[in-house]
């Protein structure tokens, strides 16, 4: 009994240790941000984080597009709503799955390449050598990634919304036969853009910060062994996955007043 | 890949990013241009507000000239205080018109629909709706007729 | 221990007390110490080893203390390394010598005791002096630690593009000079991951000369390389101390290429340092530890078996633990 409670209490207190460390790298990597100089570095990395997502972002997009399509007619044709389904469509989009499901598409592609990448710069004494010569690895590697995030993924999230909107029309109007008036009026109509579209932008901006943070740190604290960037890149998929939905549900209740 | 080659295609991921937005702002959220027009608030005062909420359409002739700014419960007569801006152009709104609270469709959201009345002096900035129409609350009706009917 | 610093004056007072009680200690303690640690040299007299005049010390380990959790990595290591000379650290794997280059380097902070370079307290001083230390020290990492992502150009062009303003066409004809003094002027436009392993190391080994640095710092430089291979590096950190004219630590545990190019060797283990000579005093040094690990011993101070319960025992019980199988 003592011994598990002592375990909780190691535990929580390594916990503590991992944030203050998390924190402290985020707080120096901005305050050391890169310079006008190496502002190309960031131009790199958001070719690698964000242009090089695109395409899974925007399969993806298109896919629960469709698929929101198929199931909201099934369901609003029972009450003979369907010509709704362009503003449920959009609204759903819009408000929670553009934001969220392009941030876990981006954890998963961006945030394990990243935090790979981090490790094995580690592991092969990269980090310590550019140490050596007197670059601080803060500066030029980490910074850059984390500004990088913080552009890319409101990106892609708005590509997102756009093409999944775009696919369901498609199936919608094309296929299921909904009115394409219908369609386009109840969705300009009921979509604010203030109050739906830019609150979506917001989460998906704190989204690009967190999961970059998780990948950047998971990267930067990797024990320097082919096992321990493994488990590095899993805990980067993990914790960026849970976390995004457990921030999207406390951003929701804040920002669409509950 | 050449750095020029990365310089342009990042630039045109950023414009794709910017561009996407454009297009949920105008085709797909109808963005609201009242704002830039200016408005000017009109007061009103309703026994039953019903399902009215703030942001719910004022109109005129099946027409959106305003929305509800404010909705509050006026505890000296017991009553709904409501606040509306209408939209500047929509001057002519003459000091007797009515404002009923209506329903869109047959269980839609609640609006505010102005009648205009006959009256030539207009309604200006701060001024009340003086003739008012309660909501439809549909529990009252049915007990108003079955009231009726015995 | 007495440092050049004290020499030349530069901390009079205390420094001069401490010397002269430290020297005066040891003299007293000179036999036990002899019989206890096996070194047929004090340490007060390191600087007497060197025939040419006294130089100064571009780097002074004093007492250096450093910790890992709860190994002890270091447990008071002093080591002086003269201006110009090359200076080998030796000892078993496992025994920190990359991390003394990090002390060195100020990458690392000992727990105690001081790393002083060019007479400066490495974790004492400010970052931006830190930063022009560290534009006079190249390191040649054990991997190469070349940067993945930079062409071969790019990366000796690095320190150079850092540290100083010079245009484009002067970089360009530096790493094409430091190339072709490592012999890979030809491979410029390729990637580390295109290069073998020798030769990844020559390109870190001029990337690390790129500023010409006073100090450079090899950490096993031999280690995994081909006979061939491993005679080029040989040749390279050899000439690169006659023509610089630079300071070179390397770290190793290959005794023959590093006898046959240090002008002085330490010998560290279990965190200190258990003897120190030039190459041939240390070939016949009596102490059973150094004398393992310069022949190659399988066993000897450092055992060749890890700690096990008693041989015949352990067998015998497997027997007996089968039960019914066995016979009895």
């Amino acid at each position: 009994m003592l011994g598990r409670l002592r375990n909780l209490g190691h535990y929580s207190l390594d916990l503590f240790a991992t944030l203050g460390r998390a924190g402290r790298l985020w707080w120096l990597a901005i305050f050391r941000r890169p310079s006008l100089g190496n502002v190309s570095l960031v131009v790199n990395q958001i070719y690698r984080l964000g242009v090089l997502s695109l395409v899974i972002t925007v399969m993806s997009g298109f896919s629960i597009g469709a698929v929101l399509a198929l199931q909201g007619y099934n369901q609003l044709v029972k009450y003979g709503s369907e010509s709704a389904l362009g503003l449920g469509v959009a609204l759903v989009l819009v408000m929670e799955i553009g934001p969220v499901v392009s941030a876990l598409l981006f954890a998963g592609r961006a945030g394990s390449a990243v935090t790979a990448e981090i490790g094995l710069m580690k592991t092969t004494e990269q980090l310590a050598s550019m140490e050596m010569m007197g670059v601080d690895p803060l500066r030029r590697i980490v910074a850059p990634r984390l500004w990088a995030g913080f552009f890319a993924l409101p990106i892609l999230a708005l590509m997102f919304s756009v093409v999944g909107i775009w696919g369901a029309a498609v199936i919608g109007v094309e296929w299921l036969g909904v009115h394409e008036g219908a369609f386009w009026s109840t969705m300009q109509e009921g979509v604010d853009f203030v109050h739906h579209v830019m609150k979506g932008v917001i989460k998906s901006v704190v989204f690009g910060l967190v999961v970059t943070w998780i990948a950047v740190f998971q990267g930067y604290d990797a024990v320097p062994t082919s096992e321990g960037i493994a488990a590095a890149t899993t805990r980067t998929v993990v914790f960026s996955s849970v976390a995004v939905l457990v921030l999207d549900f406390f951003l929701t209740l804040t920002m669409f007043n509950f | 890949m050449q750095m020029r080659t990365i310089e342009i295609v990042v630039g045109a991921f950023m414009l794709a990013g910017l561009i996407s937005l454009a297009i949920l702002a105008t085709r797909i959220s109808g963005f609201n241009v009242n704002s830039e027009a200016g408005s000017y608030t009109v007061y009103a005062s309703f026994e039953n507000v019903g399902g009215l909420v703030v942001r719910s359409k004022v109109s005129i002739a099946g027409v959106e000239v305003g929305q509800i700014t404010e909705i509050t419960y006026d505890k000296n007569n017991y009553d709904a205080r409501v606040k509306m801006e209408i939209d500047s152009d929509v001057d002519n709104i003459s000091v007797d018109s009515t404002a009923s609270i209506l329903t869109e469709g047959l269980i839609g959201g609640k609006y505010v629909g102005l009648s205009i009345g006959a009256e030539e002096d207009f309604l200006g900035n701060g001024d009340e709706i003086f003739d008012t129409q309660s909501a439809i609350v549909l529990e009252e009706l049915i007990g108003q007729f079955l009231l009726n009917q015995f | 221990m007495v440092s050049a610093d004290y020499l030349q004056g530069k901390r009079m007072n205390s420094g001069v007390m401490a010397g002269m009680m430290i020297a005066f200690g040891l003299f007293l303690l000179k036999p036990c110490i002899n019989s206890m640690s096996d070194n047929t040299m004090s340490e007060d007299t390191a600087t007497d080893v060197y025939d040419d005049t006294v130089t100064d010390d571009v780097v002074v380990l004093e007492d250096v203390v450093y910790r890992r959790g709860k190994k002890t990595i270091f447990n008071g290591v002093s080591l002086t390394i003269p201006r110009g000379k090359t200076v080998a650290m030796m000892g078993p794997s496992g025994t920190g010598k990359t991390t003394l280059l990090r002390l060195i380097g100020g990458q690392l902070t000992p727990d105690s005791g001081r790393v002083i370079v060019n007479g400066q307290d490495i974790n004492a001083i400010t970052r931006d002096e830190l930063f022009e230390l560290r534009r006079d020290m190249g390191m040649l990492f054990q991997s190469g630690a070349l940067f993945t992502d930079l062409s071969v150009f790019e990366n000796v062009a690095f320190p150079m593009r850092v540290h100083t303003d010079l245009s484009e066409d002067f970089i360009r004809d530096l790493v094409l000079i430091k190339l072709q003094s490592v012999g890979l002027r030809g491979a410029s436009s390729l990637f580390p991951s295109e290069l073998s392993g020798g030769m990844q190391r020559r390109v870190a080994l001029a990337r690390a000369m790129a500023l010409d640095p006073q100090i450079l710092m090899y950490d096993e430089p031999f280690s995994g390389l081909d006979p061939i291979a491993m005679g080029v590096i040989v040749q390279l950190i050899r000439r690169v101390a006659d023509v610089y004219g630079s300071t070179s630590i390397v770290v190793s545990h290959d005794i023959q290429e590093t006898a046959s190019i240090a002008d002085y060797i330490y010998v560290l283990s279990d965190g200190r340092v258990i003897g120190e000579g030039k190459p041939d005093d240390l070939r016949q040094n009596t102490s059973p530890r150094i004398q393992q690990f310069i022949k190659g011993d399988s066993d000897g101070p450092v055992p060749f078996h890890y700690p096990a319960p008693d041989y015949s025992e352990e067998l015998l019980a497997e027997n007996l633990k089968l039960g019914w199988f066995s016979f009895e």
